[in-house]
């Protein structure tokens, strides 16, 4: 059986208490599902001596309505695949959550979890006997970053689903800390680095995640992997579209998946679509620019090169549905499911 | 023996007699077993893949709190290992370590807690040897030995065999089709992680239990590498959570609590984690395979040599006998004039490869039904058509002297293309969808024990008594098949009881007759066997009380529906329990026995042992893929299968192994491999499995599961018990050269190697795209001195089963030209 | 070294907590690192919930969290106070089978039968709460839970089966009652 090491546990009801032990304690960090630290943890890649559970915190557990849409970040991915106004007003978003790992963790796993899932890789991954069998690696432990020995950062592959697809649909994140509270556009939470992947400062809990109005947006989220189910991906596009009456571009938002070290923001893109037409040619010239923009490295399922090179047709096929095809037998195909 | 009509419980759908428990989860798995005041053992495993041990320093962990013992190497004895050729395997590592994850100390503790941190604490210094990552590296560095009793080297066995002149035949063949072939190893992934308990008995005996597929095997392991009585060990099976040959390999887990519990006298469980089963493996093995086979225009084989090479990880395992089975059964299928094979398995420093489900045939069978492709394609014959054509006759004596008794594989071939349309379908559907065809056949047992002995393979014991219980006894394992329904099945049937009626004990050396164990589909034919013959005998002692009370002839008694009566005045009748009454008041205390032993083989070479089988299993499958040209990303929605299993014993459950093995076999062909990862030599030596755990050795889930159409072809055999053959491995074999093939047609690419992934397809259709071949596969087989091989005449050619020749045993020269072989071992 | 800091323990007492288990109140003192799934076999000695990897990558060791099903190795000990927890032993009702494990038992649904509890407990959550799923909708259901022997096909039927015999037994119940 694998064992957790041992550690404090708190379980505050309330925000501010979990701010305040968060502050007051060394080497501490926060818990909601528990589906990407425990395992962690278990294989001592994390090993906090204290954990501060917040799933008893009600208030990180609501969906609200105003000027923006608000999900706490303690919002189960099942609550946000079973919520009618994110299926049909935030598809991509719905279209990523039902698509992280399996029902059984979307039950437990959160949304705030999902958007901090720390980075993967391969050769960290792994139990501590088989880490200690390479000498370990960079991200924790070790020196070198086996997946490009000469490279100066670790290369670990941001795996985050939700993440794309709420960048594409231009979210904004809150952090509070004991002292402050702040707001960031969610692209800007993270950075190219696979161990210092999250721009978040010590002390700081993610509390909501705000979702601009959607009205006019069309938007989708396509993920490669092997299995229909359990698997991270290993390329995502996520896509958010506006278009005028006359279906000419208005504002367009694509996002990348696991091609990296963050979610990769597809600026040339955005500004390639600009006051376009999804015609088969604009679509091939933004499909193109995507697979440009990605980086994968050896580090995931699937080679590098066939990751890069088939990127442009998955891209192709996010905006293929955005223009209005149909595109449910290749999604079934793809996702090995309706979606 | 009986026709379908007159059977009463043979071939219905039963609920299996295990299935309340199964459901209700009483199953009684090993790690589910808690015995007063049990102490918990973890290992502590070799982190570097090839060394010497210079010492180990466990003073700091033996301080540790909770602790309770601490075993080396040197506190067992002997070695062991599953074949008395093979005896390789130390339960603790006493001077050198093979592999990452081979276990050097064994901690015992109060709670896994305090022994995983003791393992924390333990010091190994080691003295690093060359790491031998592949068959090239075994080859090419002969003197970075793992093992002192290989043939040569890091060779652990060469074989070689001809039956009849190939070469002349090939000469006058029309055709000559030579294919290099790689099947990557794969792992069984039970999802039951292996546990076992040991215990010593107040009266200074020793039980163990464990998730073994072979409590008898195990047995004497524990006999041998502690220097103990096999008599005074006891070792029952626990009920397997899936076993697919990963558990058929006495382990040094099991060994080590057993010698833990002697010296402290408490019980001591291990279950090994998910990492931990990987490293026991004795999975498929890696093999590299080359096809050299005549065709004439008509199709019919006029000869083949097939020579293979095997990985063979760390440890011998089952791996002189997979290595014969990479080439034993291709004669069996079809009809092959002339035969002849060469086999070669080196040493590396990985977790050992063994038996899994269709053990070692699996890889030529994918050789040989692409090749057959590709022969098809070239002679203009329908796949299904030119296999039809060639596949062997019933009752026939095959080149290498396997003697075959149903066949029932052209009746497959029918079914599956009847079902999928496959006229309508092969070669016309658009580009992107394709259909393939493959065959095979597998073993219904072994025809001979793991060690040699003129005992019998399996044993049933019967007991009776006046309440009309039967409790039936045999050392047969349950691991998940239904070998416990297989038991009942029969004895129900035979004494023409509910199967209610019958209670199993089952894979408990000191309760049960030997049972060789639940590996290469033996258990429902010899355990069977077994059973029929217990239930006759015990039909013989009551028939006679119940004719004496009707005053009626024995011959004329009859037992039917919980009755036994008198054929020729049916108003005579009684309930099997007052039958059982009047036996044993003629007879006293009633019990029987039953046992099987497999006919003797034809074949009489020195290694014809490995391949007869009382009858074979034939399969034909049918499948149909959608290639995306653009990404090659592959997609199963179909798959046709039929299978000759002789009879179905219970339809539901042979509908389970053969969907399962399907199952198993998408995944091997699609995703499944266990790859190796090696860093940069020139910083550092490490080579471990790329990716032990659930998550990324892709084991398929409900969403990639297509739909499967199963039929059974009832061929039955005389040797199998009411005609029955094997339902649970044979079904897996013909899934990755299906696939194959139906890539081919749907995109016309040749992927030449498994697993057949998005990847390898567009890499193929790329360079078809650009004129080259559109084949990824592995290029050149290497140049190996093969020792001379044993002649053995075909039967049809005046042989007489022996080799006519006594070969010397040359020393083998380095290979060369194996540098195809590490880019795909290695890549 | 580093294995050692790796390991280095928190020194701790057991924690107490109360539960539901299978309906029943539950009082358990159970060391705090626990998951629900060391709890469950080792405190509470329910060994009908089977681990495979104890890292949420195999599903073997479902319960129902709350009615939901969830995954006994990713959950903490400590965050089952108050929660009601279900588990195999909990699924038939006295000595009667629940449907579902009727079905599966008659149609091979468990081959080896390790998978099995945390399949049955999955179902049953899915028909509690849609009691008329298509296939597709079984499929995703149990598209977390991995199992090696039967390859689905005779699990989804036993689910069906079971949605079968259960409106059978309703409309008796209903025909007896009316």
């Amino acid at each position: 059986m694998m064992r957790l090491p041992r550690f404090h546990y708190f379980a505050p009801r309330e925000l501010g208490e979990a701010v305040q032990v968060l502050a007051g304690e060394e080497d501490a960090m926060v818990i909601a599902g528990g589906t990407d630290l425990l395992p962690n943890m278990k294989r001592r890649q994390q090993t906090p001596r204290t954990l501060i559970g917040l799933r008893n915190i009600d208030a990180l557990k609501r969906l609200r309505n105003g000027p923006d849409f608000t999900i706490g970040s303690g919002v189960t991915l099942t609550s946000l695949v079973e919520d009618e106004k994110i299926k049909s007003d935030y598809r991509g978003l719905w279209q990523a959550a039902a698509q992280v790992a399996t029902p059984h963790l979307r039950n437990m796993g959160t949304l705030g979890g999902n958007i901090c899932l720390d980075t993967r890789c391969n050769y960290y991954d792994q139990n501590y006997e088989w880490r200690k069998a390479i000498d370990f690696c960079m991200k924790k432990d070790g020196e070198i970053c086996w997946v490009s020995t000469g490279s100066k950062k670790c290369l670990a592959t941001s795996s985050t689903d939700t993440a794309p697809a709420l960048i594409s649909l231009g979210a904004k994140v809150k952090l509070v800390s004991a002292n402050e509270e702040r707001t960031l556009a969610l692209k800007d939470l993270y950075q190219d680095d696979g161990i210092h992947y999250l721009k978040r400062r010590k002390g700081e809990i993610l509390t909501e995640v705000m979702l601009p109005d959607s009205s006019g947006l069309r938007s989708t989220y396509w993920k490669l992997r092997r299995r229909g189910s359990f698997d991270f991906p290993v390329l995502a596009v996520a896509a958010a579209i506006e278009f005028d009456e006359r279906d000419n571009i208005k504002d367009a938002r694509v996002a990348l998946g696991a091609v990296s070290s963050q979610p990769i923001v597809c600026a040339t893109v955005n500004e390639f679509l600009q006051g376009k037409r999804l015609t088969d040619e604009v679509i091939e010239g933004a499909a193109a620019l995507c697979a440009k923009a990605a980086k994968p490295v050896k580090n995931t399922d699937f080679a590098p090169h066939w990751r890069k090179r088939v990127l442009s047709r998955i891209a192709t096929y996010a905006l293929q549905e955005l223009r209005g095809d149909d595109m449910r037998e290749t999604r079934k195909k793809i996702a090995r499911q309706y979606l | 023996m009986s026709n379908a009509e007159t059977l009463s419980v043979v071939g219905k759908p039963r609920t299996r007699v295990d299935g309340a428990d199964k459901v209700i989860g009483r199953t009684q798995f090993a790690d589910d077993i808690i015995l007063p005041r049990m102490l918990h053992c973890k290992l502590f495993r070799s982190h570097v893949p090839h060394a010497h041990i210079k010492s180990i320093d466990v003073s700091e962990a033996e301080r540790h709190p909770g602790v309770k013992l601490i075993l080396t190497g040197k506190d067992f004895s002997n070695e062991y290992g599953i074949l008395p050729v093979s005896q390789d395997e130390q339960p603790l590592c006493k001077d050198k370590v093979r592999f990452v994850g081979d276990p050097v100390a064994a901690v015992i503790a109060r709670d896994e807690f305090a022994a995983e941190e003791a393992l924390a604490r333990i010091e190994v210094e080691y003295e690093p040897i060359d790491t031998i990552a592949d068959p090239i590296d075994g080859l090419n560095n002969p003197a970075a030995r793992l093992h002192d009793y290989s043939e040569e080297g890091n060779i652990h066995k060469r074989l070689s065999y001809e039956f009849g002149d190939v070469e002349e035949s090939l000469a006058n063949s029309d055709h000559v089709f030579e294919d290099i072939f790689f099947f990557e190893g794969n792992t069984h992934l039970p999802m039951e992680q292996h546990a076992a308990v040991g215990l010593l008995e107040a009266d200074g005996r020793i039980t163990l239990w464990s998730s073994t597929q072979c409590p008898h095997y195990v047995q004497r392991a524990i006999a041998k590498a502690l220097d103990v009585p096999a008599s005074q060990i006891r070792v029952i099976a626990s009920p397997n959570g899936g076993g697919f040959g990963g558990k058929s390999d006495p382990f040094n887990h099991e060994i080590v609590v057993v010698k833990a519990a002697m010296m402290l006298g408490r019980p001591v469980k291990i279950c090994l984690n998910r990492e931990e089963v990987f490293y026991c493996h004795r999975g498929r093995h890696p093999v590299l395979m080359k096809f050299r086979t005549g065709v004439n225009n008509d199709g019919a084989l006029t000869g083949m040599h097939l020579q293979t090479v095997l990985d063979g990880g760390a440890y011998g395992s089952y791996g002189v006998a997979s290595a014969f089975y990479t080439a034993v059964l291709q004669p069996v299928t079809y009809h092959l004039p002339r035969y002849a094979f060469d086999a070669c398995r080196v040493f590396t420093n990985k977790p050992p490869c063994g038996p899994k489900r269709g053990h070692g045939t699996v890889q030529p069978r994918f050789g040989q039904e692409v090749q057959l492709d590709k022969i098809a394609e070239k002679l203009k014959i329908d796949p299904a058509a030119l296999r039809l054509n060639i596949v062997e006759k019933p009752n026939a004596l095959t080149a290498n002297y396997l003697k075959i008794g149903s066949i029932g594989l052209a009746e497959c071939i029918r079914k599956v293309t009847g079902r999928s349309g496959w006229k309508n379908k092969y070669g016309n559907l658009p580009e992107g969808k394709g259909i393939g065809i493959a065959c095979s056949s597998y073993l219904t047992g072994a025809g001979n024990s793991i060690y040699w002995n003129a005992m019998p393979h399996s044993g049933v014991q019967l007991k009776l008594d006046r309440s009309g219980k039967v409790t039936v006894f045999c050392g047969a394992t349950e691991i998940g098949q239904g070998s416990d329904d297989m038991l009942v099945v029969i004895i129900a049937e035979v004494l023409g009881i509910d199967p209610l009626a019958i209670r199993c004990v089952t894979g408990d050396t000191d309760l049960t007759p030997v049972d060789l164990g639940s590996y290469s589909s033996r258990v429902t034919l010899m355990m069977g066997n077994a059973a029929i013959q217990a239930a006759e005998r015990a039909r013989e002692l009551i028939a006679p009380a119940v004719a004496k009370k009707f005053d009626a002839e024995v011959g004329s008694i009859a037992f039917a529906n919980g009755q036994v009566f008198n054929v020729s005045n049916p108003g005579q009748s009684l309930s099997f329990q007052k039958a059982v009454v009047c036996a044993e008041e003629m007879h006293g205390t009633l019990g029987t026995t039953g046992s099987y032993r497999p006919p003797d083989p034809p074949g009489k070479y020195k290694g014809g042992g490995v391949g007869p089988s009382p009858a074979y299993s034939y399969t034909a499958a049918v499948i149909e893929v959608e290639v995306d040209g653009s990404t090659g990303w592959l997609t199963v929605p179909k798959v046709y299968i039929a299978h000759d299993l002789g009879r179905a014993m219970n339809p539901v459950l042979a509908r389970g192994q053969v969907e399962g093995s399907v199952y198993m076999g998408l995944g091997e062909a699609l995703m499944e491999e266990s790859a190796f990862r090696r860093l940069p030599a020139r910083l550092s030596n490490a080579l471990v499995h790329r990716e032990p755990s659930m998550l990324e050795y892709k084991s398929p889930t409900s969403h990639d599961m297509p739909e499967v159409i199963t039929d059974f072809i009832e061929c039955p055999d005389s040797n199998g018990p009411f005609g029955a053959k094997e339902a649970g491995q044979g079904p897996l074999l013909p899934i990755m050269p299906a696939v194959a093939n139906a890539v081919y047609d749907a995109v016309g690419v040749r992927i030449d190697e498994v697993p057949i992934t998005a990847e390898k397809i567009l890499r193929a259709l790329e360079d078809k795209a650009k004129g080259k071949p559109g084949r990824v596969g592995p290029t050149s087989f290497p140049a190996i001195e093969w020792p001379e091989p044993f002649r053995v005449p075909p039967p049809w050619e005046g042989g007489d089963g022996d080799a006519i020749n006594k070969p010397q045993r040359k020393r083998a020269a380095k290979m060369h030209e194996m540098d195809q072989f590490r880019k795909v071992v290695s890549s | 070294m580093n294995g050692v800091t790796a390991l280095k323990p928190v020194e701790q007492k057991n924690a107490h907590l109360s539960c539901k288990v299978n309906g029943e109140p539950a009082q358990v003192s159970v060391m705090p690192c626990k998951t629900l799934l060391e709890m469950l076999r080792e405190d509470l000695q329910l060994t009908g919930t089977k681990h495979g990897c104890e890292l949420g990558e195999c599903g073997v060791c479902a319960v129902l969290i709350d009615g939901l099903p969830a995954l006994s190795c990713l959950s903490l000990a400590l965050d089952a106070e108050g929660r009601a927890i279900d588990t195999i032993e909990g699924l038939a009702e006295d000595a009667e089978l629940h449907p579902l494990q009727s079905a599966f038992a008659d149609l091979g649904g468990a081959q080896c039968g390790y998978c099995t509890p945390a399949i049955l407990l999955t179902s049953k959550a899915l028909l509690d709460k849609q009691p008329n799923p298509t296939r597709e909708q079984i499929r995703e259901a149990l598209s977390g839970n991995l199992c090696r022997c039967t390859g689905y096909q005779q699990i989804f039927e036993a689910v069906e089966e079971a949605i079968l015999r259960i409106s059978q037994a309703e409309k008796q119940a209903a025909a007896g009652t009316g």
